[in-house]
């Protein structure tokens, strides 16, 4: 084939010579760099933010690490800032766990079957009218779902459920008075209930995100079989989707976990164990924003970052078990990874 | 006219190829003349009751047409492949024959579909039975990528309530041995099903649409993705099996239509072209664009 006409495969003489140019113009070297310098900055500067806090908290709640080791601060019972100044942050420990593992079994299948109703049954109309509902329940501020739960959960749960609950067990088995406590409305039940609420949203957009991205190869080869609706879902749809179903269900757990202002305002706020089911009782975060302002002694406040240190090391974990389990049972291109 | 002579001199063992030429008519008239027990003219083979059976058949994609007006004949126990070029409704028809079309939004499907004389579109016609009826193999492979593969292939019983161990051992060695998989899989039935190549996860996939034994096989390019040596192995199978099954096959692979299938439809933009023995249709096409397309000259 001859080259040197107009119009060879190439194009234009021109558009040829150009093609033919050395391609390290200095322009696009320079490009290259700047943009790989910047995202390296931020990349960077995002993890040197984290460690930062991390070590900040470290650094500020160091005196009370040191005071009762770290294995003895989070396994200490007593939490006595004004008489004997220890502190162990056990309770709140135990009242995190609690509430937020308790919150996610609560929440987490009402959450799928909302999202399987939504993603794959209701008509369209209507799976936006829930979504958009589910999604409000994100948005609306932690201390306006406090208030709700002061003025209305916590006086109708303790009026419609804790009371019968109590005055039955006072009456026919009360040894498990104790274990019920005090029903005050106010406490680890209401705390519960809230966080199981206030997670659902991330449950579910999960699990919807996960439903819809599996493959309509699926959902066909199960139906080609001759299966119904519900059990094309049950064979082909939540199998697939486990991996994101599992991410969802961990982060909500994370959020649980963190959440702040609407537990500390229904929870009740008791420093001591033991805790009772509707009695009162704290978490990390609602010790921390409840006693931070009163901190006078230099070890309560240590105590107090070391008890954000802590929460710092468990949402962590969370993150990291997230992103672990996630990729353990994720399913790409129809190959388990 | 090459190809042709090469197709046809490349399967003189099958008995369709065997038999002198038949004194067929056109297959379009075949169509229009024939009902619910007619034979398979032409074959020369012992008579095969009509199984199936599509009249105006037309699918619209929203305001695509997928396929328009086909009647055809699909015969009891026969192959029939479709053939033609890419985009002319060779899947749209055949997903109308076990509605899967009723899971596609905006798929409309008009027209019937007879199995053994009944409409398969009829209201009170439950499609979930009908889809046990009619088993489908799609082109990409589709293992279950969680199920183990013995798991993979028995789905298709536990969903009918079949738990029993015996039973699910049994017709699993079966439907693997058909598919021509089990010897390499016998001894690691329960890692993943997505742990197979892709040539096995098709013919696992194979195996799980005949391990609930349906009466018609619907395959769509079953082997496009399969190397020759698996290719080989589901021809031999569908030559197997239409001792018990009655088969539709779409292929892009001349040769292949015209070694496994006694009839084939060739399909042109969604309208049904010619209809006829595979070997008439192969050797003396009666439209121009059939053979310009099996002589390679478009599509
Ligand atoms: N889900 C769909 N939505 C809209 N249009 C579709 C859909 N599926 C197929 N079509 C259209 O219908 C026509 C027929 O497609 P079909 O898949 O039946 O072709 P085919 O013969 O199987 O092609 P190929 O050989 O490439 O598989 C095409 O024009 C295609 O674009
Ligand atoms: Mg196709």
């Amino acid at each position: 084939m001859t080259l040197d006409n107009d119009t060879s495969i190439n194009g234009s003489k021109e558009a040829r010579e150009l093609l033919r140019r050395p391609p390290s113009a200095l322009y696009r070297w320079l490009g290259d760099r700047i943009f790989a310098v910047v995202v390296v900055m931020l990349g960077v500067s995002i993890i040197a933010l984290a460690a930062g806090m991390a070590i900040v908290l470290y650094g500020e709640g160091s005196a009370a690490l040191r005071q009762f080791g770290f294995l003895g601060f989070v396994s200490g019972t007593t939490w006595d800032p004004a008489v004997q100044l220890v502190f162990g942050a056990f309770p709140f420990l135990f009242g995190t766990v609690v509430t937020s593992v308790a919150a996610l079994l609560i929440s987490f299948f009402p959450a799928i079957a909302v999202a399987i109703f939504t993603a794959e049954y209701a008509p369209r109309w209507l799976a936006a009218i829930i979504d958009n509902l589910i999604q409000l329940i994100a948005a609306v501020p932690s201390v306006v779902i406090g208030i709700w739960g002061i003025f209305v959960l916590a006086p109708w749960m303790r009026d419609n459920v804790y009371l019968p609950i109590f005055t039955w067990a006072e009456a026919s088995h009360p040894a498990l008075l104790p274990i019920l406590g005090n029903p005050m409305g106010y406490g680890m039940a209401t705390a519960t209930i809230v966080l199981s609420l206030m997670i659902v949203p991330y449950t579910t957009a999960l699990t919807k995100d996960a439903i819809k991205s599996v493959p309509v190869e699926q959902r066909e080869a199960s139906r080609a079989l001759g299966a119904t609706k519900w059990e094309v879902i049950r064979m082909a749809v939540l199998p697939y989707a486990r991996g994101g179903i599992l991410a969802g269900a961990i982060l909500s757990l994370g959020r649980a976990i963190g959440e702040t202002m609407a537990v500390a305002m229904l929870i009740g706020n008791k420093n001591t164990l033991p805790f009772s089911i509707f009695g009162a009782g704290a978490t990390m975060p609602s010790v921390i924003v409840n006693e931070f302002r009163e901190a006078v002694e230099t070890l309560h406040l240590s105590s107090l970052m070391a008890v954000g240190f802590t929460l710092f090391v468990i949402a962590l974990i969370v993150n990291l078990a997230a992103a672990y389990l996630t990729r353990k049972f994720s399913i790409k291109g129809g190959q388990v990874v | 006219m090459n190809l042709i002579q090469s197709i046809t001199s490349k399967v003189p063992t099958l008995p369709l190829f065997a038999t002198s030429e038949s004194r067929q008519a056109s297959g379009a008239a075949e169509v229009k003349t024939s009902t619910g027990t007619n034979t398979a003219p032409g074959t020369g083979k012992a008579e095969n009751k009509m199984r199936m059976e599509t009249h105006d058949l037309s699918v619209h994609y929203g305001s695509t047409m997928g396929v328009r007006n086909v009647s055809l004949p699909i015969y009891d126990k026969q192959v029939l492949a479709l053939i033609g070029p890419s985009g002319c409704g060779k899947t749209t028809y055949l997903r109308a024959l076990n509605r899967m079309h009723d899971l596609t939004r905006g798929a409309r499907v008009t027209g019937s579909v007879m199995l053994d004389g009944k409409n398969i579109y009829d209201s009170e016609i439950n499609p979930v039975i009908i889809r046990r009826r009619i088993g489908m193999v799609f082109q990409k492979p589709t293992p279950f990528p969680t199920m183990s593969i013995y798991d993979n292939v028995v789905a298709g019983l536990k969903l009918v309530g079949i738990r029993k161990r015996n039973v699910l051992d049994e017709v699993c060695e079966r439907a693997l041995k058909q598919a021509a998989l089990f010897d390499e899989v016998k001894d690691r039935l329960n890692s993943p099903g997505s742990s197979l190549s892709g040539g096995q996860q098709q013919r696992l996939s194979i195996a799980r649409a005949l391990a609930v034994d349906p009466e018609v096989m619907l395959m769509d390019e079953p082997t496009s993705s399969l190397d020759p040596q698996s290719t080989n192995r589901i021809e031999d199978l569908i030559h197997e099996l239409k001792k018990q099954v009655t088969i539709v096959i779409v292929t892009h692979n001349m040769q292949q239509a015209a070694r496994v299938s006694d009839k084939t439809a060739f399909f042109y933009v969604g309208d049904l072209i010619e209809y006829g023995p595979t070997n008439s249709l192969f050797t003396k096409p009666k439209e121009k664009r059939t053979e310009e397309y099996i002589t390679g000259q478009f599509g």
